[in-house]
């Protein structure tokens, strides 16, 4: 099973590769990548050398340009397929069916994933985009249990990969708009959730508010722990509940299912958080190394060691981790 | 330009399922989508019963689409979705990947939720067999003027004008979450929701809807007072969402605004739709969706 880990920049990068990971991703500055923040993302010379760095390794090099682009900027996401073909990266993780389109044809050779972006669930939609577009890899979004994915693997024409460990998206990633709704920038089209130019936080007589573009997100208490306002992970009045009616902060971590998803065939596992710090990628990194080469190793008497998950939980949103929808009871 | 209903997004009971398309039929619909489009486990009509309605329907003059769900998890609503794209009768709205992957050689109309944000992705459902499209729910009318100048020929263009806009969807049931109920053992409780579940901030702005497994806008869509603008882009059908019952009225005020080219548009609203005074239009001027009702300049 192959560890695949974020690269938020060539030092992350670098760490990412010492730490253990066999491949990275990482993403261009702008927003043909689904991490478009500021200060993060690598200029093609950082790219080069961060290729360099892995393929000298012998690890490989993910480029995401795995989201939508509209008319009027195209050409960025076409210069940015180019670009990556020119670097030499090894794969191309690709949402948009135009895109993948015009990579399968102008670099026939070069290897296409379909993004988590892409909402592919079934083995039926990875079939489309292998048939069209000889897509080798398929992301799988955080919506499916465990039998599910489970199925998907014996049914899908390509490998699967699967997220192990970080934020959990609580919706079918490549068709949530709450972000847009409120921002006007979504992941789909911008390259972020909840940008950080539309929070504001405000200390208030009620206590500490957080707001997405002057809507009110959640409001703590003195001793509660602030989260950042992603809108499904606020408090809000439901039926006259207040409560966190779509999910808590919390992250994904699913090192316990670790042989169930070795068993049915997964082919990768990815760390999300390209957004987050080297140290917390050489952490994360370290422990799901450990954990899969432990695993493969004695997938019959694995179980997730107690360091581990501690070190895990403490680098979590609210120093929580759930399987999410790899648990019915979650869903 | 045509007018569409959509599916109903909510857990109507049978009977009000069936009277809302008693009056459908006698409505100035000219398309309508039927079917189930958010959650699988709900079952007002079994399969018969949904073709017998489209049959009605067409019989009514309508022409009548089958929906799909927008979320495809378990192999049963896989197995739900074949059944549905053969049917032999009608054409599908292919609201996921696999929808068009099954529909093979079977006209299909592309939902929002496909994603078709630029003129490449048009020309490959195109060459699947797509014979009309919706724009994905955040597209903007300068992005839809663009794609209107290189869409292929023969594709029909879609855009939604009224109701609440699909947001989100989850592997987790929000509604059965709200009645601290596991998804799997649910007791239908979305039946008790006919408008779905308001979700208010904790300064009590309405903002979301709650409906199931799908996450919605509370305030409605409406570009009602834009259709000539809608018009002017060689736009063919507008679409109304099935979300309240006294959406016909509307309908009904639009087809004959439509038939007596009322050039300035129409500042429509109905006082039986509940909040009908906090709508909201900003996708379509390239804004935040949540923007409100902007007089049209």
């Amino acid at each position: 099973m192959e560890l695949v880990c974020p690269a938020g920049n060539l030092q992350g990068l670098k760490t990412a590769i010492d730490s253990g990971a066999d491949a990275v991703y990482f993403g261009f500055r702008d927003a043909t990548n689904a991490r478009h923040f500021a200060g993060l993302n690598f200029s093609t010379e950082n790219a080069a050398e961060g290729i360099d760095y892995a393929h000298n390794r012998g690890k490989r090099v993910f480029l995401a340009i795995n989201t939508y682009p509209q008319p009027h900027n195209w050409s960025a996401w076409q210069n940015a397929v180019d670009q990556a073909a020119d670097l030499g990266v090894d794969v191309l993780i690709v949402a948009d069916t135009g895109v993948l389109d015009y990579a399968c044809e102008r670099w026939p050779d070069l290897a296409l994933h379909l993004s988590v972006q892409a909402s592919a669930t079934s083995a039926e939609a990875i079939a489309f985009y292998h048939e069209r577009f000889g897509i080798r890899r398929a992301v799988l979004p955080r919506v499916l249990s465990l039998s599910q994915v489970q199925r998907v693997c014996a049914d899908s024409p390509v490998e699967i990969e699967v997220f192990g460990f970080g934020s959990l998206c609580v919706m079918v990633e490549g068709r949530c708009l709450l972000s847009s709704h409120v921002t006007g920038k979504s992941p789909n089209s911008f390259g972020a959730c909840s940008p950080g130019e539309f929070v504001r936080w405000t200390e208030t007589p009620a206590g500490l508010e957080s707001r997405l573009n002057g809507v009110l997100i959640d409001r703590y208490g003195p001793r509660e722990h602030s989260g950042y306002p992603t809108i499904c992970k606020g408090r809000y009045h439901v039926a006259g509940q207040t409560t966190y009616a779509m999910e808590q902060p919390v992250s994904l971590n699913s090192l316990p299912l670790l042989p169930e998803l070795m068993r049915a065939g997964v082919a990768a596992l990815k760390v999300e958080g390209r957004q987050r710090s080297p140290a917390y990628v050489r952490r994360v990194t370290r422990v799901l190394r450990s954990a899969i080469d432990a695993c493969a190793s004695d997938p019959k008497t694995f179980t997730p060691n107690d360091t581990w998950m501690s070190e895990l939980a403490g680098l979590s949103e609210g120093s929580q981790t759930t399987l999410g929808a790899f648990s019915r009871y979650w869903q | 330009m045509q007018i569409s209903l959509g599916p109903v997004p909510y857990y109507w009971p049978q009977e009000q399922l069936l009277a809302f398309y008693d009056d459908v039929a006698d409505s100035p619909v000219d398309i309508v989508y039927l079917g189930e489009v958010v959650c699988a486990k709900r079952r007002s009509l079994t399969h018969e019963q949904w073709l017998n309605l489209g049959r009605r329907l067409r019989a009514a003059g309508k022409s009548v689409v089958f929906s799909s769900l927008a979320l495809l998890e378990a192999g049963s609503e896989l197995g739900q979705l074949k059944r549905i794209a053969a049917n032999g009768e009608f054409p599908i709205e292919a609201n996921d990947v696999a929808a068009v992957q099954l529909a093979r050689g079977v006209p299909f109309i592309a939902g929002a939720s496909l994603n078709i944000y630029n003129s490449r992705t048009l020309e490959v459902f195109a060459a699947q067999g797509m014979t009309r499209w919706v724009p994905p729910t955040e597209l903007g009318r300068s992005a839809l003027k663009a794609l209107q100048t290189t869409r292929p020929n023969a594709v029909q263009t879609e855009v939604p004008v009224w109701g609440r806009m699909p947001l989100a969807w989850s592997a987790r049931c929000y509604t059965a979450r709200h009645h601290d109920l596991p998804k799997d053992s649910c007791e239908f409780r979305c039946l008790e929701h006919p408008d779905g579940l308001r979700l208010k901030t904790r300064e009590d702005h309405d903002f979301l809807c709650l409906n199931g497994t799908q996450v919605q806008s509370w305030q409605r869509l409406n570009l009602l007072d834009r259709l000539p603008e809608i018009s002017d882009l060689g736009v063919d059908v507008v679409r109304f969402s099935a979300d309240h019952p006294a959406v016909l009225d509307l309908v009904t005020l639009t087809r004959q605004a439509l038939d007596g080219n009322k050039a300035s548009g129409l500042a429509m609203r109905l006082d039986a739709v509940p909040d009908s005074n906090s709508e909201c239009c900003g996708y379509w001027l390239d804004q935040p969706g949540m923007t409100g009702q902007i007089a049209p300049s």
